[in-house]
């Protein structure tokens, strides 16, 4: 009897506090949310309102004249800076998926002892990654002369031992018999793989191509360093007027809205492989 | 022996067998080449080449002929720049790491039984990381925390009859407000994401043995979950940990202005690029020397962490085995 009263009271204050619970992640949520609006409000402000003493919640100017004139503006040059982020962003996407695909593959599927040794040095890469060498990496590019160029942009920065990683943890898993009546039928890994592994990974791999695109979209440190006037990203562009003097805020904030369009719609749109890739092998 | 391959007559099987085992180290090779000749180019070649710079009188010159020995470390330990930038990352990891694993260990919890609203507060958290640092530090810099009177923090506080802070200005430490609730911000969402994924992967009869053992909330939490969660915690830990080493865009672009750094605040990854490439010196010998430090410190940091760790994978291990079982299989193929 006691025992189901203490229950019945849980019970009731569970709820309560599941009520209390619900409200805190509500506002949370909204905190979170915050500043996407904060970039939408400011993009469609007019100048003498961002600075005005009252902080003003609703946007005074949504106008979408203002994108017009961003894309118009010499100075800032947004156009091509998204073209330069696109083409960065995708083509270092597209070939980091592919080379580490096939090394996630060869690692899962064919363990031998160099197999091990690679695993060794991708897990080990994993922890000192490209920010902490960007210092000799920097060095290796400019001696091959790839600054300002795409080249530069891209390659030193294609070789993830984090997507390779995902990929083998993936791909341990994937059924052998798949593959086994696929060798029956005379067809060889390299087939195998694009015929049978490929199609039935589209999960993992949508997981790794948002993880890729976003980090590459959004990276900074190593475009700071590579990227001239040829190659100059939206990040940079953005970094570089909002450190200057003299700012039109409006403007920035409507480049700021442009730049993070593409990654929030990639996002959006692969959230839930995002989440399974990284519930089933992002950490073993 | 010699009987049983005489008895499975075809010698074709044999050469398969034969041309299949070496073949499949040619596979290997072509399916793991491109990446590991890669990583060797870019990743491993390059920190061994900065560690023979280190050694050089390298400034503004990738051939140096100087050799100086240890003057490079010897000039980067002494420097209280450099000296003042690892206090910084300690300052920072202090904050960050337990605040970032709290934080995203409470939403994670949270978000257990939340029912249809789960799926709405799951993206909310998580769709900062798909913004970058730069467009984060435009907010925080500009509409959050701006000195000026229109800043929104600023705002609110002359409301409740407060006067406006000079967030970035280096008076005081107000700062470190706006570098910790960005970084936080920007990554919650995803470490909640990785202890969700640890969450799920605990047996649900545990909980229904504490359950009938009439263990509370706390005690579950204490005795099932978090013990459950050691492995998954640790690894966040170590990345926070490690991400916290690396932290250079949000610095950068909260503090910097028109091309010049502030003296404070300035963490490792900031203060190497200013001495080796970003700033005046380019000098690449103390770049390297610096390189190594850190290269060094984080392999400390990954050797402790694989200290505490494997004793627990070992035990995890025990269970089930199913690369031995693979070896096993190759045995008897070949």
């Amino acid at each position: 009897m006691a025992e189901e009263r203490s229950h019945m009271v849980t019970g009731r204050s569970g709820r309560f506090l599941h009520g209390l619970k619900i409200v805190v992640l509500f506002i949370l949520a909204l905190l979170f949310l915050l500043p996407f609006y904060v970039i939408f409000r400011n993009a469609f402000t007019s100048s003498e309102a961002f600075v005005a003493a009252e902080w003003t919640w609703l946007p005074d100017n949504l106008d979408f004249s203002v994108l017009r004139d961003l894309f118009s503006d010499t100075d800032l040059n947004l156009p091509a800076a998204m073209l330069h982020s696109a083409i960065q962003a995708v083509g270092q996407t597209l070939l980091t998926v592919l080379v580490s695909f096939m090394a996630g593959y060869g690692l899962a599927r064919f363990p031998n002892k160099a197999a091990t040794v690679v695993l060794r040095l991708t897990v080990l890469t994993l922890m000192v990654p490209t920010a902490v060498t960007f210092v000799p990496s920097f060095i290796m590019t400019t001696r091959f002369g790839w600054i300002d160029s795409y080249r530069g942009l891209i390659i030193p920065m294609m070789f993830s031992a984090f997507a390779t990683y995902m990929f083998r943890q993936s791909l341990l898993e994937f059924p052998h018999e798949l593959e086994e009546a696929a060798n029956l039928d005379g067809a060889n890994p390299w087939t195998t793989m694009w015929r049978i592994v490929v199609p039935n990974s589209k999960g993992i791999i949508a997981a790794v191509t948002t993880i890729t695109f976003i980090g590459a979209w959004n990276s900074f440190l190593w475009p700071l360093l590579v990227a001239r006037d040829n190659t100059m990203t939206i990040q940079l562009t953005l970094s570089r007027f909002m450190t200057s003097q003299g700012v039109n805020y409006p403007k920035l904030f409507a480049g700021a809205l442009v730049a993070i369009v593409p990654v929030v719609i990639v996002f959006l749109v692969l959230q839930r492989y995002l989440v399974q890739g990284l519930e089933t092998s992002g950490m073993d | 022996m010699s009987s049983s391959t005489l008895s499975k007559p075809p010698p074709r099987s044999f050469w398969q067998r034969v041309r299949g085992r070496q073949g499949r180290n040619l596979w290997f090779a072509l399916f793991v080449a491109p990446f590991l000749i890669g990583l060797l180019i870019f990743v491993c070649i390059p920190i061994i080449w900065s560690a023979y710079l280190s050694f050089f009188d390298a400034r503004a010159t990738l051939s140096p002929t100087t050799f100086v020995g240890f003057a490079n470390y010897q000039n980067l330990l002494t420097d209280p720049l450099f000296r003042k930038s690892m206090l910084v990352f300690i300052v920072f990891a202090v904050f960050i790491v337990p605040l970032t694993y709290v934080c995203s260990l409470a939403l994670a919890l949270a978000l257990n039984n939340v029912g249809t609203l789960r799926a709405f507060f799951r993206s909310s958290f998580f769709i900062p990381t798909a913004c970058s640092y730069v467009v984060a530090a435009m907010v925080w810099r500009l509409s959050f925390f701006n000195g000026a009177r229109f800043g929104l923090v600023n705002s609110l506080l002359r409301k409740v009859g407060g006067s406006n802070i000079d967030w970035l200005s280096g008076v005081g430490y107000w700062y470190w407000i706006a570098l910790v609730s960005l970084r936080l911000w920007l990554q919650v969402g995803y470490y909640m994401i990785l202890l969700i994924a640890g969450l799920n992967r605990i047996p649900t009869d545990t909980y229904e043995a504490a359950a009938i053992d009439g263990a509370g909330r706390w005690a579950t939490l204490r005795h099932v979950t978090l013990p459950q969660l050691r492995a998954v915690s640790a690894a966040v830990l170590m990345l926070l940990l490690i991400g916290a080493f690396q932290a250079f865009d949000e610095f950068y672009n909260l503090l910097s202005s028109s091309g010049t750094y502030p003296p404070y605040a300035r963490p490792p990854l900031v203060h190497l690029y200013l001495i080796s490439v970003g700033g005046a010196d380019q000098d690449l010998g103390m770049g390297g020397a610096g390189t190594v430090i850190v290269t060094g410190i984080i392999v400390l940091f990954g050797l402790a962490q694989n200290w505490l760790v494997t004793g627990q994978e070992r035990r995890e291990k025990k269970a089930i085995t199913p690369t031995a079982q693979d070896r096993r299989e190759e045995v008897s193929h070949g």
